[in-house]
């Protein structure tokens, strides 16, 4: 239906984009703020009036918080905490989600709805005896104790679920059967290879999850070895908190990945959050 | 009968497959979701201290304190203003922006990627640029009030400021996912509904709330539970902004996890901090219940 544009239409257009981008600064300022402060010197930090972007951006504030706080190490304990959480969220998911959909055994639906109800109750809410319990293991201040509790997301298998369910049919893992092809091998070389998309879409969130990880940690780690970005930063706020440079430089590391993962895959982020959502 | 023995095999290999491959992710979601949760409301009726060897039950005693005690009464009132502005403004500006975008398609993805920018961000560095911008005296907000001649607004130190300041972060980080999902429901709308009720006569607005919002009930349901659920356990902004630091010496916004943690972290009485946990639950959980019932009762659905 092709529309004529009444000069009504154009101004609520106008008026429409122009709410949009006054919004879309504000949602991008804070950031922009974060990386123009991370550039300058501690004389143009103090200036003022402030100026928005530094007039000799320099690299002094990230070497030199590297040089106060070992940001390296944070950084590595980061990229490692997300990728055991992102590895281990993808296989459990797989496996669970895949039995969840395709076999019969009794209390099925007691188990899968079991795992659905728990995933309410928010983390926070048990977070003590899960410490607890930890202590009884000797499991506080180890690496093994800060990512346990991220090695498993109901919603990764729900959504596996979903996807195995509907989009790889029965008679394909039948036909493997009478082939002589055993389950494992039938969840490795068929149902994981079908689920590549379902399990990037899983493996982003756990990666996204798991890279900001904050209360856990500041919980059960006490060495600073065992720091993640989130966890070094605040420490670093709290001793140094009138090196605003340095502490911006250092938020700029934290950001960044995620800036460089979300820019990468934009579409498919937002597409997945959002139908994953909706399906939810 | 060799058909019918070979199926009865059939199955339970299927079925052995099944509980095996299941058997270490329910061991693993077992340790580390039931268990504690149920140990969580045991620990709740038990005068519970890490470091006192002596923990005597206390039944309802810890539930009876809670209402008695200032600082829970606080970050229960804190966080429940906290949690409905976040919930129902970031609602309120994130569905007409969706309903513009959704018309206006072109420039949609651009949109759609800048707003979703702060909900992928990790919070930690958010808090701590957020942290500067509202700085008492570098904040380059305070400098834009001066620019207009008002004065400098203690926004993190002052307890009743910084709650709001709180919620513009908590807005800011939220808004550009409901926006996506309310952009997904409208596009999954059929055309042919709004065109019908064009031919009949409808105005947009009568468009709006007789088609258009029914329509998007569910996914307008589940955007209020999960940002509902998100903001009762907001902690890392408040830990961040307005816990005591050289510069910013305040007192921080009492908000329910931040007291879980304080009582179960500092003073180590986790039984008492377990009641307060037990608490923030069923608060999310009835939360939840209502607004499904709210939904469930709606008279457009019924037609």
């Amino acid at each position: 239906m092709p529309r004529k544009r009444k000069p009504a239409a154009v101004a609520g257009a106008i008026v429409a984009h122009t709410v949009l981008l006054l919004g879309g600064v504000v949602m991008v300022l804070p950031m922009l703020w974060m990386f123009a402060t991370a550039f300058k010197t501690p004389a143009e930090v103090a200036l003022w009036p402030p100026e928005f972007l530094p007039k000799q951006p320099t690299w002094e504030n990230f070497t030199g918080a590297f040089e106060t706080a070992p940001f390296g190490r944070f950084f590595l304990n980061s990229v490692f905490y997300a990728l055991v959480s992102t590895v281990s969220i993808a296989v459990t998911s797989l496996v669970a989600g895949t039995v969840f959909a395709k076999y019969r055994f009794p209390l099925r639906n007691v188990l899968f709805a079991l795992v659905l109800a728990t995933a309410i109750v928010p983390f926070e809410a048990y977070m003590i005896p899960l410490y607890v319990q930890l202590v009884a293991i000797d499991w506080i201040n180890t690496y093994q104790g800060i990512v346990l509790p991220y090695l498993f997301m109901a919603f990764g298998i729900f959504l596996i679920r979903q996807h195995v369910g509907s989009a790889i049919p029965t008679e394909l893992m039948e036909a493997a059967r009478v082939d002589g092809a055993g389950e494992w091998w039938i969840l490795r070389r068929v149902i994981g290879p079908l689920s590549g998309n379902a399990l990037a879409a899983v493996g982003i969130f756990a990666f996204i999850q798991g890279w900001a990880i904050f209360i856990w940690p500041l919980l059960i780690a006490n060495d600073q070895k065992l720091f993640n970005m989130e966890l070094g930063l605040t420490a670093f706020q709290f001793q140094f908190s009138a090196d605003i440079g340095k502490l911006m430089a250092g938020s700029v590391v934290s950001v960044a990945p995620m800036l460089v993962i979300f820019l990468l895959l934009r579409r498919r982020i937002i597409e997945n959050m959002a139908l994953t959502g909706v399906k939810g | 009968m060799g058909a019918r023995i070979r199926r009865f095999h059939r199955r339970h290999r299927l079925m052995l497959f099944a509980y095996t491959a299941l058997l270490p992710v329910l061991a693993l979601f077992t340790y580390v979701r039931i268990v504690p949760i149920s140990y969580g409301v045991y620990l709740s009726f038990f005068n519970w201290n890490l470091l006192k060897p002596r923990k005597p039950f206390v039944g309802f005693d810890n539930y009876l304190q809670l209402f008695d005690d200032e600082n829970f009464i606080l970050a229960l009132k804190n966080t429940t203003l906290y949690s409905f502005s976040v919930v129902i403004l970031s609602t309120l500006i994130a569905l007409p922006l969706a309903l513009f975008l959704s018309r206006r398609g072109r420039m949609s993805p651009v949109y759609q990627t800048i707003y979703f920018l702060p909900v992928i961000t990790p919070l930690v560095p958010v808090s701590i640029a957020w942290k500067w911008i509202y700085d008492y005296n570098y904040g380059a907000l305070n400098y834009l009030l001066s620019l207009v001649g008002l004065p400098s607004i203690a926004w993190l130190t002052d307890p009743a400021i910084a709650l709001w300041a709180l919620v513009v972060l908590g807005i800011w980080k939220v808004l550009g996912y409901n926006m996506v999902l309310f952009l997904v429901g409208l596009r999954n709308i059929p055309s042919m509904y709004l065109e019908a009720a064009s031919l009949d006569g409808a105005n947009a607005w009568q468009r709006f709330w007789r088609v258009t919002l029914p329509l998007l009930r569910p996914i307008l349901l589940f955007v209020l539970v999960t940002s509902t659920i998100n903001a009762y356990n907001v902690f890392t902004q408040v830990y961040v902004m307005t816990l005591g630091s050289q510069s910013a010496p305040g007192q921080p916004v009492r908000m329910l996890v931040f007291d879980i943690y304080t009582n179960g972290f500092q003073f180590f009485r986790m039984g008492y901090a377990s009641a307060e946990a037990v608490m923030l639950t069923l608060i999310v959980l009835g939360l939840t219940l209502i607004q499904f019932t709210i939904a469930r009762n709606d008279p457009a659905r019924e037609a």
